[in-house]
């Protein structure tokens, strides 16, 4: 299968750092290049910058149309004027993460040795600590020398977490929404199933796809249906789905469940916008997280001291990030006598519910954003 | 949890203690509210105390509504959640209406006296005379404003006097700094020297205590 012809057309507004970026794995990418999107101005004091950090298959463009699928921004719920996050009232950044494939640096990106052909395969394994330093550089470029908050969810979460983790004076506040600390046995071996698909992909090619002109598609389209399955309830799809037949009454054989129509459309429309090296290279990020393996085993030391505040939010019906483990950050950030509040939003649509039109959900992030504007002297 | 549903004392009313207790914490302190309800105690002691104040609660209708106001409040438990706190985290933990309702009342305390340098408790007095009167001329468990759910679906599992509260205070070696008994509206009664009186006449107590 082709690569769509906008896919690696699409340009992206994007700065690059030529001094590139030291992670965690121990190699140096020779240039970093991180590809953003903001909404809104920034204030005189420079005060009033949110930084949203994406999920697993998110992008930058959060409140915007996506060029390459022209479909509206992932979080336009969200982020927009008079949203929760209320781009008339801050300065709201989003980049593209760290091995990515909507600009920053990532799978599709020139090798540093071998500048003609992408890194693919051969791309350095990457770390969420590596996306938040990439995203640090952005924010330093941009003249921010304290992000009013962090907010991201799932894989976005982790992202603010470790945020809170690493540069707890740069952040006023840290929302991680579906979150965890750590990638459970459960999480890694569902994305494992999608890295299956992907290698037993005869396209793949070992990784080189790009060298045949083709594209993994049929793994990738099955690892994003897989995941899909995660991502939302058990109710969530009896409600939508049930055992309703597509275009028929009764079940023939050749006939269709629906549920089995839209998994196949999920898969699909996927693989027309995200490349197959960067899904891999990104979910071994997320399994790679490990906040308190990163401090002795000890969640509460990786915020020891903090002054940042909290707002930690779950979705009951979440199975992928439940809510058990956005209390045990809760019980952590407390061992620290840190500032935090913790919302469990009822919803059926499980872990995508932070994504879904859930009212509470906004009202809460929106009330705690102006709570901590008035602590952080950030006028109305 | 024993219940199911969440434990919250039936004729809780912040408004009731809001000034009583609030009279109680120094500006500029750290005060943890366990039990905080929508709030409204936190936030007053914000913008008149300038206090550092956070809330447990355990109802998450509750807890969702204190954060959307923009209030530092999370979901959690006096029982259980207490202990994840470190050791003098906070001035002042309050307890306002909520020590009848939990589990281990007792653990409770020593918790609130672990983490914090003072604890302040009220809880509705078991020991009012309309409770003794009903028991001994009717018979029955007591029913009253304060005490007002049939004794099978009263979350209030751990009632006691204003006398019981004392004893356990000078048991577990916690010094009474200040106490008072009040109404339900929260006036303050004119027997506060007396504490048998206070025990027979006071709708509920008070207490401000600090680890001796």
């Amino acid at each position: 299968m082709d690569q769509g012809p906008n896919f690696s057309e699409t340009p992206h507004q994007s700065v690059s750092f030529d001094d590139g970026l030291t992670l965690d794995c121990g190699r140096h990418l020779n240039r970093l290049t991180v590809a953003y999107r903001t909404y809104g101005t920034l204030n005189a004091a420079r005060s009033n910058a949110i930084l949203i950090c994406h999920a697993l298959t998110g992008d930058q463009y959060v409140a915007e149309t996506q060029p390459v699928t022209g479909k509206p921004g992932w979080w336009g719920a969200v982020v927009g004027p008079e949203r929760p996050v209320d781009t008339e009232r801050y300065f709201v950044i989003c980049a593209n993460v760290l091995g990515g494939c909507m600009g920053s640096t990532g799978p599709r990106s020139p090798h540093d040795e071998r500048p003609g052909e992408p890194w693919g395969v051969d791309f350095p394994p990457v770390t969420i600590a590596d996306m938040v330093r990439a995203q640090q550089r952005l924010v330093n470029h941009l003249g921010i020398a304290k992000l009013f908050a962090v907010i991201g969810g799932s894989m976005g979460g982790m992202q603010a977490l470790a945020w809170a983790a690493l540069f707890p004076e740069q952040i006023f506040a840290a929302v991680p929404v579906a979150a965890a600390a750590y990638h459970s046995a459960q999480n890694i071996a569902f994305h494992e199933i999608g890295r299956q698909a992907i290698a037993a992909d005869p396209s793949f090619h070992g990784g080189r796809y790009w060298a045949q002109g083709v594209t993994p598609a049929r793994g990738l389209a099955v690892a994003r249906m897989t995941a899909h399955i995660t991502y939302v309830s058990e109710a969530a799809l009896t409600r939508k789905f049930g055992r309703k037949l597509q275009g028929a009454s009764d079940l023939l054989i050749g006939d269709r469940f629906e549920v089995e129509s839209y998994l196949e459309h999920q898969g699909s429309s996927f693989v027309r916008r995200f490349d197959a090296n960067s899904y891999l290279t990104i979910t071994r990020a997320m399994d790679l997280f490990d906040l308190a393996a990163d401090h002795d085993g000890s969640l509460a030391a990786a915020f020891t001291g903090t002054r940042t505040r909290f707002l930690l939010v779950s979705f009951s019906s979440d199975w992928l990030f439940p809510t058990a483990q956005s209390r045990a950050i809760a019980k952590a950030l407390n061992h620290v006598a840190a500032n935090v509040s913790f919302v469990e939003i009822m919803s059926d649509k499980g872990h995508d519910a932070f994504l879904l039109d859930e009212p509470d959900f906004h009202r809460t992030l929106s009330g705690f954003l102006a709570g901590c504007a008035e602590h952080a002297g950030l006028g109305a | 949890m024993s219940f199911t549903q969440p434990v919250r004392f039936v004729a809780k009313n912040m408004r009731v203690d809001l000034a009583l207790i609030a009279g109680m914490v120094a500006p500029r302190s750290r005060v943890l509210d366990i039990g905080c309800g929508d709030g409204t105690l936190i936030d007053h002691l914000f913008r008149t105390k300038q206090c550092d104040a956070r809330g447990i609660e355990i109802d998450m209708a509750e807890v969702t509504r204190a954060v959307t106001h923009g209030l530092p409040v999370m979901q959690g438990d006096a029982d259980s959640d207490l202990a994840n706190y470190p050791d003098g985290a906070f001035d002042y933990v309050i307890l306002s209406r909520t020590l009848q309702a939990v589990e281990r009342p007792r653990e409770v305390l020593r918790q609130m006296l672990r983490i914090s340098t003072f604890a302040i408790v009220s809880f509705p007095n078991f020991g009012h005379w309309s409770l003794r009167l009903q028991l001994l001329f009717g018979g029955k468990m007591p029913m009253t404003r304060a005490w007002h759910r049939m004794w099978y679906e009263t979350p209030n599992i751990h009632p006691c006097t204003i006398r019981d509260f004392f004893a356990l205070c000078e048991a577990d070696g916690y010094k009474v700094e200040q106490w008072l008994a009040a109404d339900e509206d929260g006036k303050k009664a004119p027997w506060r020297k007396f504490a048998s009186l206070a025990n027979f006449f006071g709708e509920q107590g008070l207490f401000l205590l600090r680890k001796v």
